[in-house]
């Protein structure tokens, strides 16, 4: 991409997560500094509890920054509408869709709703946006099935579908490859990095699949106890920011396979 | 793509179930009117007795046409309820709503003494009834739904709406205890639930608060499919959560609230029927499941009150005892084969 203009979709400036109360604030997160560009796919890293769904939340909008701005597309985010937020975000969150009746095919529909009349019908533009959709993922056969029936792996690619049916320029996702097998985590990263090449989308998402991530993402960001990295995965290597994920009395990452290994 | 099944097949047999039950519900009561002379009756051509006449326009033909309002509301807004809380159990009963409305209305009747004379009379109007009973669900809701944005857990809620209904219930009982024995025969007999008797003005009434909260329902139903996916997805597609959570529960409670005023409260057409519409559509768009539900819920009580005529005798049940009866069994028979109840 570095040939294309640079344009810049996401980009967080100086920003703190994190909870308040009434009169106290919780800081998880601060000092948060990182640009995403159009059509790259970010991984985003670090230990249980160091703040990645906070951070997640606070950037689609789900929970307020404490402190410091968020830009979207070159907009601060607090100035969209959640309407106009919804055509330029979508989102893929580890919670399951309240309805389990649903049909993948009404589920993933329903990821047309920003663009769809006040009853919901589908136009010919949201048709065909579903069925990119469905032929992305290759969820086609799963159409008719319900979401009751479908395995984690199959959810998972159904999840992803109904926000590509939702064909926002970002899409989001808190930890896509959960409750997943290796066969299936490999097969949803690749998937995203064929997404964001072949349909110019940003994708932006947390795992704990450190090692899948460093070879697929174009940019990884690393929150770690008391700071935060923002690179190529190959550069993040090189100055050793991968070491402070974890304690090193436990976990010992090593920089020539890129793999985190068990220090007995 | 499939195009998305438009269940022509399903609504057509539906709808002609309704107007069979509706034939035959107007058929049947203590007095046998032949079924020849019914259809004469509505195609003009009158009666050849008078009195069946009379039975036939004031009382059968308001009693059918208020059974069908009764339960086609009473099942949309129990499908509104299970979708908004997403959670199978739900319905107008099950959240206190109905002990609300029976707390506007017993404040109403056992009150009303209170005020006394020609202001006591006013109190006990027809509109006054409507008023107090949707007035009292729609408290009850609004108290249930102040806990909802504080409590995650859909649990919590409903055990927190049964909470709410013994507090009401409650109420109601030293209410009671200070009250006329007239006054209180009043208010037990309205809590038995009654379809007759009622006038072409209330069934007027109950035809605008009906198609009041129909009309809320269908302009909510974008809104309730997105629910379905849950409440973050449903804001991160654009949704303002707090006004569709009001306008469901505006539409819920004129409609429970108005049906509960005129027909006393009647339990488990709305938790069971939209488990059952669910059954023969397999879909759970709300622009397909709201006239289904609304079919269905006529349908069933308009047999729930066939029943409860007793037919051949002169008895007639209380109609919240016939839906009980065949309610309950439908929910445990649904629970039973299926195992889950899905919404």
């Amino acid at each position: 991409m570095a040939s294309e203009e640079k344009h810049i979709i996401l980009q967080a400036r100086n920003l703190s997560v994190g909870y308040s109360k009434k009169s106290s604030e919780t800081i998880i997160a601060e000092a948060l500094n990182f640009s995403i560009e159009k059509g790259e796919l970010v991984g985003l890293v670090g230990a249980n509890g160091i703040g990645k769904s906070t951070l997640l939340r606070t950037l689609t909008g789900m929970q307020n920054a404490l402190k410091g701005s968020i830009f979207l597309n070159g907009k601060d985010l607090k100035e969209y509408s959640s309407f106009q937020l919804a055509t330029q975000l979508s989102v893929v969150l580890t919670e399951a869709p309240a309805s389990k009746n649903l049909t993948v095919l009404e589920m993933i529909s329903l990821g047309r709703q920003p663009y769809t009349n006040w009853i919901g019908s589908l136009s010919e533009a949201d048709k065909k946006a579903i069925n990119f959709a469905l032929e992305a993922t290759e969820t086609i056969d799963l159409a008719q099935r319900k979401c009751f029936e479908l395995s984690d792996g199959q959810m998972q690619r159904v999840a992803i579908a109904r926000a590509l049916a939702q064909d926002t320029p970002l899409i989001i996702l808190d930890e896509p490859t959960t409750h997943l097998d290796l066969y299936h985590r490999a097969y949803v990263l690749k998937l995203l990095k064929n997404l964001a090449k072949a349909t110019g989308k940003t994708i932006f998402f947390s795992t704990h699949e450190i090692d899948l991530a460093i070879q697929l993402t174009d940019k990884m960001l690393v929150m770690a106890k008391n700071e935060t990295h923002f690179d190529e995965p190959c550069k993040l290597i090189e100055n050793g920011n991968f070491e402070t994920l974890f304690p090193q009395e436990t976990i010992d990452f090593d920089s020539k396979t890129g793999r985190f290994t068990i220090r007995k | 793509m499939q195009a998305a099944p438009t269940y022509k097949l399903q609504f057509s047999l539906l709808f002609l179930a309704v107007i069979v039950a509706f034939l035959l519900n107007l058929s049947m009561g203590s007095v046998s009117i032949p079924f020849k002379e019914i259809i004469s009756v509505f195609t003009g051509n009158g009666a050849s007795k008078e009195t069946w006449h009379y039975i036939l326009m004031e009382y059968r033909l308001p009693k059918a046409i208020t059974a069908m309002l009764a339960g086609g509301g009473l099942a949309i807004s129990g499908l509104l309820m299970q979708t908004l809380f997403r959670n199978p159990l739900a319905g107008p009963f099950v959240l206190g709503l109905s002990s609300g409305a029976s707390l506007g209305v017993a404040i109403l009747i056992l009150g009303a003494s209170a005020f006394g004379g020609f202001f006591g009379t006013i109190l006990l109007s027809q509109w006054s009834l409507v008023i107090a009973s949707a007035l009292g669900s729609f408290l009850v809701l609004l108290a249930v739904l102040a806990v909802t944005f504080r409590i995650k857990d859909t649990m919590a809620i409903l055990i927190i709406g049964l909470m709410f209904g013994s507090v009401t219930t409650a109420v109601v009982s030293v209410l009671s205890y200070f009250s006329s024995a007239e006054q209180l025969q009043q208010y037990i007999f309205w809590s038995f639930g009654s379809l007759g008797n009622q006038s072409w003005q209330g069934v007027l009434i109950l035809i605008i608060c009906f198609v009041a909260g129909l009309a809320l329902s269908i302009f909510s139903s974008k809104s309730l499919n997105a629910l379905l996916l849950g409440e973050n997805y449903a804001k991160s597609m654009g949704l303002h959560i707090k006004r569709t959570t009001f306008i469901i529960i505006l539409a819920t409670s004129i409609l429970a609230g108005s049906i509960t005023a005129f027909v006393g409260p009647i339990a488990f057409i709305g938790l069971a029927v939209p488990h059952l519409v669910r059954q023969v559509y397999k879909t759970s768009n709300h622009l397909i499941l709201l006239p289904a539900v609304l079919l269905c819920g006529s349908l069933l009580m308009l047999i729930c009150d066939t029943v409860a005529q007793l037919p051949f005798s002169e008895f007639t049940l209380p109609i919240n005892a016939i839906t009980s009866l065949i309610g309950a069994p439908v929910v445990i028979w649904l629970l039973v084969r299926k195992r889950k109840l899905f919404f």
